[in-house]
């Protein structure tokens, strides 16, 4: 077991390009297979000193949940775009809001600044990991409370169950 | 031919998505508001005609092909990352304009 | 069905990128004209995959996929340089 993070730094890294790859390779044959095994082993090896520690995915079921809630909140979100943007412009209240959050992992900080990007109304505009603070710029603001209660609720919470931090 | 419908279906869904971020990108006041129609409406948009094709591929070949799932993937990766950087990008012309006299 | 539904889908796609090149010209600002560029590539993506529907050929596809990577670079390369005026920190 003390040899595997040694060979395999992020098998996450190296199942993720052996699958790309096979999927990319015009056929499955031997050959391709081999070369995937190759890649996914050797570029994460050469890389390895550039990632930074993965955290540890505590529940991978709450992850799916999560995971259709969020594939859910982009459609919902598009039409929302779809509406503010072909109706009466002068009715929109677009503002900045700063959501404090209490995310220290940089990962899980960037996959929560990628979540609010891509659902209702908000885009990511900064994040200040040392103050805890996620910039957000949002098309149409009704109430500015509730909207930083539903981005805590709805993706910060189960993140921070789903990599138990 | 019901696999017709569904593709038939993803394709205008998606091409009304996108058409709808563009307009949201010419039509806009600012910016920051003009950065949400592209991130989302469009990104959602052009992999639901990417989807299409991936179906479309599928039924003409009889297996499964998920390589155009890898074009999807790549751009929900992707938009968010670009916007991020746009915004930052937008932040610091906007405070350097306003720095100089 | 899908004789129809193209062409249609094409028109659709071709007034979105008309609209993002006004922009593109309009500006005002820099990073609005990135933006338009970036929309551009990606609408551009979606008109080379329904080329690809129509033609039944797979050769589409990797077009499809090298401008999407392109794309995101040139995004993030241009991003990079407005922030810093350097591309590689």
């Amino acid at each position: 077991m003390t040899l595997f993070p040694r060979v395999l730094p992020q098998p996450t890294i190296t199942l993720g390009i052996m699958g790309l790859w096979m999927v990319l390779a015009p056929s499955a044959s031997l050959g391709n297979l081999l070369l995937a095994v190759i890649l996914g082993v050797s570029i994460p090896w050469i890389t390895r000193s550039f990632w930074p520690d993965r955290p540890y995915l505590a529940r991978p079921l709450t992850g799916i949940v999560l995971f259709v809630r969020v594939v859910g909140d982009i459609i919902v979100a598009s039409w929302e775009v779809a509406r503010l943007v072909v109706g009466p412009l002068d009715r929109l209240k677009p503002a900045f809001i700063d959501v404090p959050i209490e995310i220290d992992d940089p990962f899980v900080a960037t996959l929560l600044a990628s979540i609010v990007s891509l659902t209702p109304g908000t885009v990511s505009v900064d994040i200040d990991r040392a103050a805890g603070i996620l910039n957000v710029h949002a098309l149409n603001v009704a109430d500015e409370a509730e909207m930083i209660a539903a981005i805590k609720r709805r993706y910060e919470a189960p993140l921070k169950r789903v990599f138990g931090c | 031919m019901i696999v017709d419908i569904v593709i038939s279906l993803l394709i205008l869904v998606g091409a009304t998505f996108a058409l709808v971020g563009s307009i949201g990108l010419a039509r806009l006041p600012d910016f920051f508001t003009r950065l949400h129609g592209p991130t989302k409406a469009t990104t959602l948009g052009v992999g639901s005609v990417v989807i299409a094709s991936l179906i479309h591929s599928g039924a003409a070949t009889g297996g499964v092909s998920l390589r155009e799932l890898a074009i999807s993937l790549f751009l929900f990766i992707t938009a968010p990352v670009s916007a991020h950087l746009l915004a930052k990008a937008a932040l610091k012309t906007r405070a350097n304009r306003s720095a100089k006299p | 069905m899908l004789n129809f539904v193209i062409p249609v889908a094409l028109a659709m796609l071709a007034i979105a990128m008309g609209l993002n090149l006004l922009r593109l010209v309009k500006g005002p600002s820099t990073p609005d004209r990135i933006l338009a560029l970036d929309t551009l590539t990606i609408n551009t993506i979606a008109v080379v995959m329904l080329i690809g529907i129509t033609a039944s050929s797979a050769a589409y596809f990797e077009a499809a996929l090298l401008i999407a990577m392109m794309g995101f670079i040139g995004t993030v390369a241009l991003c990079k340089f407005l922030l810093g005026g350097d591309i590689i920190e």
